[in-house]
């Protein structure tokens, strides 16, 4: 069977959840091969696990200080060299932008956002803020698709992947954006929101970034991850990076909780594929409550501490 | 410095969207078409450059039907001096590689030091622009900006990323992807759009960029959409209005569902 590129995504070195779900849809169209760029070490025991027969490296300052530019065009030598049956790649900024170049690079198609794909190369694309599904496909080509993060279960099947290091030969032309800042910013012990299986999030509703703390302390007792809606991040209420929705990040946990939120179409874009959808909001009409599977109308400076307490009682 | 900012005329994002039914593709006609909004962000972007950049000009490039002048007229009333139009029939069903391809021709015949564009559309969301146009052209992309910072042919951005932001920089003629965290878009004046009147567009075919026919539209897309539907709505729940206990019946229903 042929390999299927899988391009891992990885923060602070763990492997993310994303890349497993990567590799367990490789695993049903052909033999999946991992691709990291940077730094590998201990990365691949984690891949293995998931089914990575093969897992090639790439690191070193040109891959590592630039824009997406050197890592397409390591791997666009590697697809040549392969001939894989498919490149996935997670469908985060980076993720899109490799492969943007890719199917220039290749004179191939490329589909983003992708949520399922079949063995005869037929995507599944969840577009217009959830209301529509699509069914696409590469011509000729190969595919190169972007997978939307949580669109299904990673599954183990443990192998001991064989790791190989890649030649980096790039030009000029690859070293036109240079990185020459990385600032981490403390991001605390919350899971990451578009890999979180609950997520809580707060609206205008919440009134204050002093106020978001019940927002926090809800989705701590839930293990969940923090979410704004952007009248949230616009006021400043909360940072820009966890927005979600059509300008902001797409969600598709199993649980997402609405706080304060009216559930604006643009707002909808990010959460519409949630699997059970719980609101608070004091405005019986608000359209979020078209979509909640239970809503509490109600002011949530009263419902939300009555929770937090009432599971805390529980644990 | 020479600033040409792109312009996707998109359906509006906050009313239903649809596709068509014969050819899967967007039906514009039904909706409410409008500027990409991140565009918007764009031409703020390149007129305040302009502004602090004496001899400065900003050209608006949009590829797309004839309807989409109403956007390219709507974008001259913000301030820029002029816009190209790149019109043909045969663009009808072109996808992003196709649409690079387009792009990058009119943008070698305007030979441009910085290309500012959205950072994505809120119709297709791919985000893949900015960097297939970068690979067609080999001049640098800066994208996902949430701030710009030129210096003479020295650009820096600064773009938020998972772990927090990083900082990059690159030298002109490059591309720069915005955010709508970059700025604060202005509104056109009355003034602004009359003046936007009277500024040129010029309409340009692909036989004027050199782009053969089936290079792009349905006879060079590498992608097709087989087939859509309707996504089923979801439909409301249990909604409960709080007496004093809704915080205990929220948990109740939490329980339930094993998520607590
Ligand atoms: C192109 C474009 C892109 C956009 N992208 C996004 C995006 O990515 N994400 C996004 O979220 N929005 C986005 N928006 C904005 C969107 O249209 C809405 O303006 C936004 O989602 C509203 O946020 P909100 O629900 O928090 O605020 P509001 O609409 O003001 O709603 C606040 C809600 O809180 C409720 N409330 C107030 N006080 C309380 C209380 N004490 N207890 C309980 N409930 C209370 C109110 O009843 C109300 O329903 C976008 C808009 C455009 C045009």
């Amino acid at each position: 069977m042929a390999e299927v590129l899988v391009v891992v995504e990885a923060s602070g070195g763990t492997v993310k959840k994303v890349s497993l779900e990567m590799l367990t849809m490789a695993r049903a169209l052909g033999t999946p091969s991992a691709v990291v760029f940077g730094d590998a070490a201990g990365l691949a025991d984690k891949l293995g696990e998931f089914g990575a027969e093969k897992v090639y490296v790439a690191s070193g300052d040109d891959v590592e200080s630039y824009l997406v530019a050197p890592k397409a065009t390591v791997l666009a030598q590697l697809v040549k060299d392969v001939q894989p049956a498919a490149v996935l790649l997670g469908s985060t900024q980076e993720g899109k932008e490799i492969a943007g170049r890719l199917a220039v690079k290749l004179d191939n198609g490329v589909l983003t956002d992708v949520s399922a794909l079949e063995p005869d190369g037929t995507a599944t694309q969840v577009i217009f803020a959830g209301s529509a599904i699509v069914k696409s496909k590469i011509l000729g080509g190969i595919p190169i698709v972007t997978v939307r993060p949580n669109s299904l279960t990673p599954v183990a099947a443990p192998v001991t992947p064989a790791v190989s290091n890649l030649d980096v030969a790039v030009g000029d032309a690859d070293r036109l954006a240079k990185v020459v800042e990385r600032v981490a910013e403390a991001k605390g012990a919350r899971p990451e929101l578009t890999e979180a299986s609950i997520v809580v999030s707060g609206g205008r509703g919440v009134g204050s970034a002093e106020n978001f703390k019940l927002v926090e302390e809800l989705a701590d007792l839930l293990g969940a991850a923090v979410g704004a809606s952007r009248a949230a991040t616009d006021s400043g209420f909360y940072p820009h990076a966890f927005q979600v929705g059509q300008t902001g990040k797409t969600v598709s946990p199993q649980l997402y909780v609405a706080l304060g939120i009216s559930g604006a179409i643009q707002h909808r874009a990010g959460m519409q594929t949630s699997k059970t959808i719980v609101a608070v909001n004091k405005d019986a009409e608000a359209p979020i409550f078209e979509l909640a599977d239970f809503g509490v109308v109600g002011d949530l400076f009263q419902v939300v501490p009555q929770a937090a307490e009432e599971i805390r009682k529980r644990k | 410095m020479k600033i040409v900012v792109l312009v996707k005329q998109v359906p509006d994002s906050g009313a239903e969207r649809n596709l068509r039914a014969e050819d899967n593709t967007v039906d514009r006609a039904s909706a409410n078409n409008v500027i990409n909004e991140m565009d918007e962000y764009a031409l703020e972007e390149a007129l305040r450059i302009q502004e602090a950049h004496g001899g400065s000009t900003v050209t608006v490039l949009t590829m797309g039907p004839e309807r989409a002048t109403e956007s390219i007229r709507k974008a001259l009333s913000m301030g820029p001096d002029g816009a190209v139009h790149v019109l043909d029939d045969a663009l009808s069903g072109t996808d992003a590689l196709g649409t690079s391809k387009v792009l990058a021709a009119a943008l070698k015949r305007l030979e441009p030091d910085l290309v500012l564009c959205g950072a994505e559309s809120t119709d297709a969301r791919g985000q893949v622009l900015p960097h297939m146009l970068a690979e067609r052209l080999g001049v640098a992309a800066l994208t996902g900006a949430r701030k710009l910072t030129v210096d003479g042919s020295q650009l820096t951005i600064e773009r938020q990323t998972e772990e927090g932001y990083e900082v990059v920089t690159a030298a002109t003629p490059a591309i720069v992807s915005v955010w709508d965290t970059i700025n604060e878009p202005r509104y056109p004046s009355f003034k602004g759009i009359m003046a936007a009147k009277k500024k040129p567009v010029e309409t340009l075919t692909l036989a004027d960029l050199g782009v053969s026919a089936d290079e792009a539209g349905w006879a060079g897309a590498l992608t097709t959409v087989a087939s859509h539907a309707k996504r089923p709505p979801r439909s409301a729940g249990v909604k409960v209005t709080d007496d004093g206990e809704g915080g205990t019946k929220l948990v109740e229903f939490l329980v339930s569902e094993k998520f607590v």
